[in-house]
């Protein structure tokens, strides 16, 4: 068994909240570098050349790299022998996000109520979630989430007969319906079986996944790779202004289904796909 | 073609924008987002006055995030302009010019841009860093109660954006991305 002060996870997810506003992955960093160099639409090199001037400024001036500092979003995987001390789990962790957001000078844009919309000024709650792993560590990862490109997130409760092509199709259509609003160049998190709500965390999940890092599932890995390319002949470009730059990196998790559904889950997320990690 | 373009601006210079221009905008500029337009809709609806006049005026879609001491402002990128798309047509039949977001818009604002001849520049989403350097000055002017969501007059000084919707009602994300297209 281990024991952890409860407090140790409110001081990291602080420094996290704020760490993830202000830099991105180095990933993300040189995918949008690379991306600026190979762009053939001169609007759309100028763009890319812009965010990665972006992100060099956010670290120089100490502002955010995106004024939409997000919903924060946190998985919690913990060590089966883990215990903690101090209070309770979740509250440090809600006390991390209020004292990050505050301390760091982040936007707080969560309202209280879904129709009441007075904004909670701390920007929490938080997204939490949890899942319990072997061992007797605990990986935090805090994934702030801005709402141009989630609001551009789809679910499509497929038929088994759809198959792989109904797959695409969905993955594809959400790209183009979202084209310009999400803040593209993107990095899509799609997340495929499962049930409704299972698809969905994938999808999410999967856009903490480096985007140099492909599937371990040979199949899954020439998906991701075809999608990418297709959508990057969809000539929606950076900015939405055009080019060959739509997406950064087509991130796909599967898992078992049930035989009458194939759910398939598109998490869109603009280039500021911003997570930190931890492992304690 | 880059273009310097001082901001309040009249129809003349409007006119004389087209979808694709880059330019660079000086002067005052004000924000309104969600919860602003929404004030101001409904200011309208029961007629009463709005907390600025719209004649020749440019609205940029933005909170920031909060200013460090002895800054002007925060992050300060455009956000998404279609959930402004409900209250923008009455605006711009007010007088209001211009307006700066991302993201598409209805047939009804395109119709509006037309109508009074204005124009719908895009900024670059997710380069709010960026653009906070073109900020100068940034005062609360109203609705102060909404936090990011106030309305604040802002000074910039070269602040880039594209024409994206111009007077005669192109559509550079419409054109942009066909010239792309291979499928
Ligand atoms: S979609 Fe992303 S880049 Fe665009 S405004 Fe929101 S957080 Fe920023």
């Amino acid at each position: 068994m281990r024991i952890f002060d409860v407090a140790e996870i409110t001081r990291n997810i602080k420094e996290m909240c704020i760490e993830a506003n202000y830099s991105l992955t180095e990933d993300m960093v040189s995918v949008i570098r690379e991306a600026a160099k190979n762009e053939e639409s001169p609007l759309g090199r100028r763009i890319l050349n812009q965010l990665d001037e972006n992100m060099k400024i956010a670290g120089e001036d100490q502002v955010p790299i995106c004024q939409d500092t997000g919903m924060a979003v946190i998985f919690m995987d913990i060590g089966q022998e883990v215990h903690w001390e101090g209070g309770f789990l979740e509250d440090a962790i809600q006390e991390g996000v209020r004292q990050g957001y505050q301390e760091g000078f982040l936007r707080k844009s969560v309202v209280g109520d879904p129709f009441g919309r007075v904004n909670t000024g701390d920007n929490t709650p938080a997204v939490i979630h949890y899942q319990i792993v072997p061992g007797d560590s605990v990986r935090i990862t805090v994934a702030p989430k801005g709402f141009g490109s989630e609001n551009m997130s789809r679910i499509f409760m497929l038929k088994p007969a759809d198959g792989v092509e109904g797959v695409k199709n969905a993955v594809i259509s959400a790209v183009k319906d979202a084209g310009p609003n999400a803040c593209p160049p993107v990095v899509v998190g799609v997340g495929i079986g499962g049930t409704f709500e299972k698809c969905a965390l994938l999808a999410k999940r999967a856009l903490t996944r480096p985007v140099d890092q492909r599937s371990g599932i040979a199949s899954i890995r020439e998906l991701e790779q075809e999608l990418l390319e297709k959508i990057n002949r969809t000539g929606i470009g950076p900015g939405g202004l055009g080019g060959t730059t739509t997406a950064l990196a087509v991130n796909i998790e599967t898992y078992p289904t049930h035989i009458a559904g194939l759910p398939v889950a598109v998490n869109m997320c603009c280039h500021v796909n911003r997570h930190a990690v931890r492992v304690l | 073609m880059d273009k310097y373009i001082s901001v309040p601006f009249d129809q003349a210079v409007s006119d004389s924008l087209k979808a694709g221009d880059y330019v660079y905008l000086s002067g005052t500029v004000y924000t309104a987002r969600d919860a602003a337009h929404k004030r101001m809709y409904e200011a309208l609806q029961k007629g009463a006055e709005l907390p600025l006049d719209m004649k020749d005026n440019v609205i940029y879609y933005m909170g920031p995030s909060p200013a460090r001491t002895g800054r002007a402002i925060g992050s300060a990128g455009p956000t998404t302009a279609s959930r402004m798309d409900k209250y923008a047509p009455a605006l711009l039949d007010l007088g209001l010019r211009g307006m700066i977001g991302k993201g598409r818009r209805t047939r009804e604002v395109k119709e509006a841009i037309v109508r009074n001849h204005a124009v719908y520049f895009g900024a670059v989403g997710g380069a709010g860093a960026l653009l906070s350097r073109s900020i100068v000055s940034s005062e609360v002017i109203a609705y102060d109660d909404l936090g990011t969501e106030a309305i604040r007059r802002l000074e910039i000084r070269n602040f880039p954006v594209i024409v994206v919707v111009d007077a005669a009602g192109n559509d550079l994300y419409e054109t942009a991305a066909a010239e792309y297209c291979r499928e």
